[in-house]
């Protein structure tokens, strides 16, 4: 119905005047419901320098049910899974928080915003989370590394 | 992840089949199979107990109104006489009279109560916490009123007031352990959900479907609903999700020059809507949207606008105006469900398919003290607390702990610990694997005596011939171990006899489902008419009801500390028992020999059931009153067990 519409004006929106630090592109140019997105490690943040790819998938019947996200690029997160799924925990993501008329480019933007400042109370890594809150020097020493060793270099 | 559970129509079969699966699955769950069945064997020999024991039943009838209760502590005297006197009396009415008075169709009765007149009429003080229900506004006014500051029924003080008052008249339409309880239909609840809407509006002068959205916020507590609108009318109507604009009636419209944010589509002929805050949507989305959510997420009560951050609530207005019949039907009935969820005075009857809803205004915080069972108009019994199956007399909390220990592998535990023995010096579990009694702990190398425990350099030349019991370094090793063999055997007493009801419940009942063929049969080998063969199918019930009520008195028991109260209890258990397994008996009887019997199971099935509400009468009043003793203090922590017994 609709969504190949509202999903194309997204995208032409969000190509043309890109968010701070996203670059979105189609996964495949065919197909309009996965977008590979390219997320920077915001600054301040033991990311930063990092560049992250996120998938980005839209159910058929997108905008009335939500996007779902996950990390292709292997992080150091309390809120995103620490396996080859990579798979984040956004409230705005839930069905009973999503609004048809919510936009991707909230989605994307709130996920940076989660790199900059976790929520470890919402974690889905719930080891991580605890060294977030405790020892907040090892836990930025272990995603910087991260960081270098997955999300620098060719790959991205 | 976040996960939200959809809540489907379908829901509550579901939750059907996971208790009585899990029902069914406590005899496998982490307990050892073969110590804990009662072997088949034991079940006929104890029939055959019953059969002797049925001889001497001229003597048990004798002895219906225990001797004993009359000699009771005379902590509460007064509602000792007043029990003592009704019992006798109900005793003394013909065995038809007691039967019949059991078969009573419950939709009956619910009629009766439905009526405020009668209810309140024949109740009195002595009951109060239930017969509030009687009238529609006074329960409704004490919803949610768990929390103390608003005016609340005090379940309490009315124990003591009631028994000091001569009620014996009460006693006669509601037995000690029943409660008061209505069912409702569809139609009942739909009834009474508008009745309320439609009252909240003349109140608050809004229109119905704002009410009604105020009211859904509310949890259906007018009370406070009302106050809380009266002092702020704006900010209450802003967290309801209502605007404070209520002049229009909701209209479709064509909006030259709108594109559609969902869609993104535009085209002056484009429908739309737009509810009163504003957030215009085309009306196929709109439409989308909302078959969305009624269909697949199976909401209702809160359906907020598809505009980002609005938490505006979709009217019931709004909604007919925008969907098909369908869904309507859908939307309404969803609604119905959450009016139910949401009053605590009502509960869907948990049997598969049901849709009746029953109305009890027993509180949360009585179920220490009561336990409310109640039969839906489907026949279902169960337990108007936590929706279990009717498990009189023991209480809720009791029910949750015993299944939970039942379940659990901490009997397991137990058992490893009552068939092997820990090395007295390291603490290692081992397992005899026979041989000789001298045990080297293969851990720590430590010497000791399988029998005695004690060292085995302390056993000079008594070489695999333990004769030492004296000896301190054993002793001490033993009672530990002894200590904890005693406490499971004390559970496997009552868990297999608890299991053995819940085995014969299930072997009656498929003795049951031929009981129907066996009427049949009867009726054609004897001059019986079909309603003269009807005692088979009343003989039935009767043994499912008492093997249910026997098998929860099992876990009763097993939190009961040690007092005359308690032997008064087991010697009823035991009376009711006795009585069970030799109705269970003549039960069994080859199809011709039933016909000849019919005045015996007649006389067995009355006096079964008179000795279940002897049993469940007296335990009610004891848990009424607080006077029984448990050797746990459940009521508070959930279980932790007392250290000194009372």
């Amino acid at each position: 119905m609709g969504s190949q519409k509202r999903i194309a004006k997204e995208l032409a929106e969000l190509t043309e005047s890109p968010p701070e630090g996203i670059t979105v592109r189609l996964a495949d140019e065919s197909n309009l419901y996965n977008w590979h997105v390219y997320m920077e490690g915001p600054e301040n943040s033991p990311y930063h320098k990092g560049t992250f790819l996120v998938n980005l998938n839209l159910p058929t019947n997108y905008p009335f049910k939500p996007p779902t996200v996950s990390f292709g690029t292997k992080i150091y997160h309390p809120n995103v899974t620490n396996d080859e799924k990579g798979s984040m925990c956004l409230g705005m993501l839930r069905p009973d928080e999503w609004k048809p008329s919510s936009k991707i480019v909230a989605v994307l933007q709130f996920a940076r915003q989660l790199l900059a400042e976790p929520m470890p109370d919402d974690a889905v890594e719930g080891r991580i989370a605890e060294q977030y809150r405790t020892d907040r020097k090892r836990y930025e020493e272990v995603a910087r590394e991260w960081t270098r060793k997955h999300a620098t270099g060719k790959k991205a | 992840m976040h996960t939200k559970t959809p809540y489907p129509l379908g829901s509550r079969e579901e939750f059907y089949l996971f208790f009585s699966l899990t029902d069914s699955a406590h005899s496998i769950c982490g307990l050892p199979q073969k110590p804990f069945t009662t072997p088949p064997l034991t079940r006929k020999r104890k029939a055959a107990e019953a059969a002797i024991s049925d001889n001497e039943n001229t003597s048990a009838t004798k002895r219906s109104d225990p001797p004993s209760r009359n000699a009771t502590g005379s902590s509460s005297s007064n509602s000792r006489e007043n029990t003592t006197s009704t019992t006798t009396r109900r005793e003394s009415d013909s065995t038809a009279a007691t039967s019949g008075d059991l078969e009573v169709p419950v939709r009956k009765k619910a009629s009766d109560l439905a009526t405020p007149a009668t209810t309140t009429g024949s109740m009195d003080s002595d009951d109060d916490f239930m017969s509030d229900a009687s009238s529609q506004d006074d329960f409704l006014d004490t919803q949610g009123s768990d929390d103390e500051s608003l005016g609340e029924v005090d379940f309490g003080d009315d124990i003591d007031m009631g028994f000091s008052q001569d009620k014996d008249i009460i006693r006669h339409t509601r037995k000690p352990y029943e409660v008061e309880f209505k069912v409702l239909d569809p139609e009942d609840i739909d009834r009474e959900q508008k009745q309320q809407i439609n009252e909240v509006s003349l109140i608050l002068g809004l229109p119905p479907e704002s009410a009604a959205i105020l009211l859904r916020y509310g949890r259906w507590n007018r009370e406070r609903l009302i106050e809380s609108y009266m002092d702020h009318p704006e900010e209450t109507l802003e967290e309801a999700g209502l605007g404070t604009n209520f002049e229009e009636t909701p209209k479709t419209e064509v909006q030259p020059g709108f594109m559609c944010e969902i869609c993104c589509e535009d085209g002056d002929d484009l429908e739309t809507y737009a509810m009163r805050c504003g957030h215009r949507f085309c009306v196929d989305c709109y439409r989308q949207y909302l078959a969305q959510k009624i269909r697949e997420e199976g909401e209702a009560a809160k359906i907020e606008c598809p505009g980002d951050n609005c938490h505006r609530i979709v009217d019931s207005k709004s909604l007919d105006l925008l969907v098909t019949d369908d869904l309507k039907d859908r939307y309404q009935a969803l609604l119905t469900r959450t009016y139910v969820d949401d009053m605590d005075n009502l509960k869907w009857c948990p049997a598969p398919n049901c849709e009746y809803a029953v109305d009890c205004p027993v509180k949360r915080r009585d179920l220490d003290r009561i336990v409310p069972t109640v039969k839906c108009s489907c026949k279902h019994h169960f337990c108007f607390g936590c929706t279990l199956n009717d498990h009189q007399p023991a209480p809720c909390k009791l029910v949750k702990m015993w299944r939970k220990k039942c379940e659990d592998d901490s009997e397991t535990a137990n058992w490893i610990s009552a068939h092997t023995k820990e090395c007295p010096k390291c603490h290692s579990t081992i397992e005899k694997n026979g041989g000789c009694n001298h045990m080297t702990c293969r851990k720590c190398k430590h010497e000791f005596c399988w029998m005695c425990m004690g060292l085995w350099s302390e056993h000079g030349t008594s070489w695999y011939n333990c004769n030492r019991y004296e000896e301190k370094s054993g002793s001490q090793a033993r009672s530990a171990q002894a200590k904890s063999r005693a406490s499971l055997e004390r559970y496997l007493h009552y868990y297999n006899r608890y299991a053995n009801h819940e085995q014969s419940a299930k072997l009656d009942k498929d003795l049951y489902l031929k009981t129907e063929k066996k009427m049949t049969s009867l009726q054609s080998q004897s001059k019986l008419s079909w309603i003269e063969v009807q005692f088979l199918d009343t003989a039935s019930q009767a043994l499912q009801q008492c093997r249910q009520t026997l098998k929860w008195t099992y876990a009763f028991a097993y939190y009961l500390a040690r007092n005359n109260l308690t032997e008064l209890f087991e010697d009823n258990q035991k009376d009711l028992e006795l009585a069970v397994e030799s109705l269970s008996e003549m039960f069994e009887k080859p199809v011709p020999e039933l016909a000849n019997l019919k005045v015996d199971i007649l006389d067995k099935t009355a006096y079964c059931n008179k000795r279940r509400v002897i049993l469940l009468s007296d335990t009610a009043e004891h848990l009424k009153s607080d006077t029984w003793a448990f050797n746990i203090d459940w009521k508070n922590d959930g279980g932790v067990l007392k250290t000194t017994p009372p």
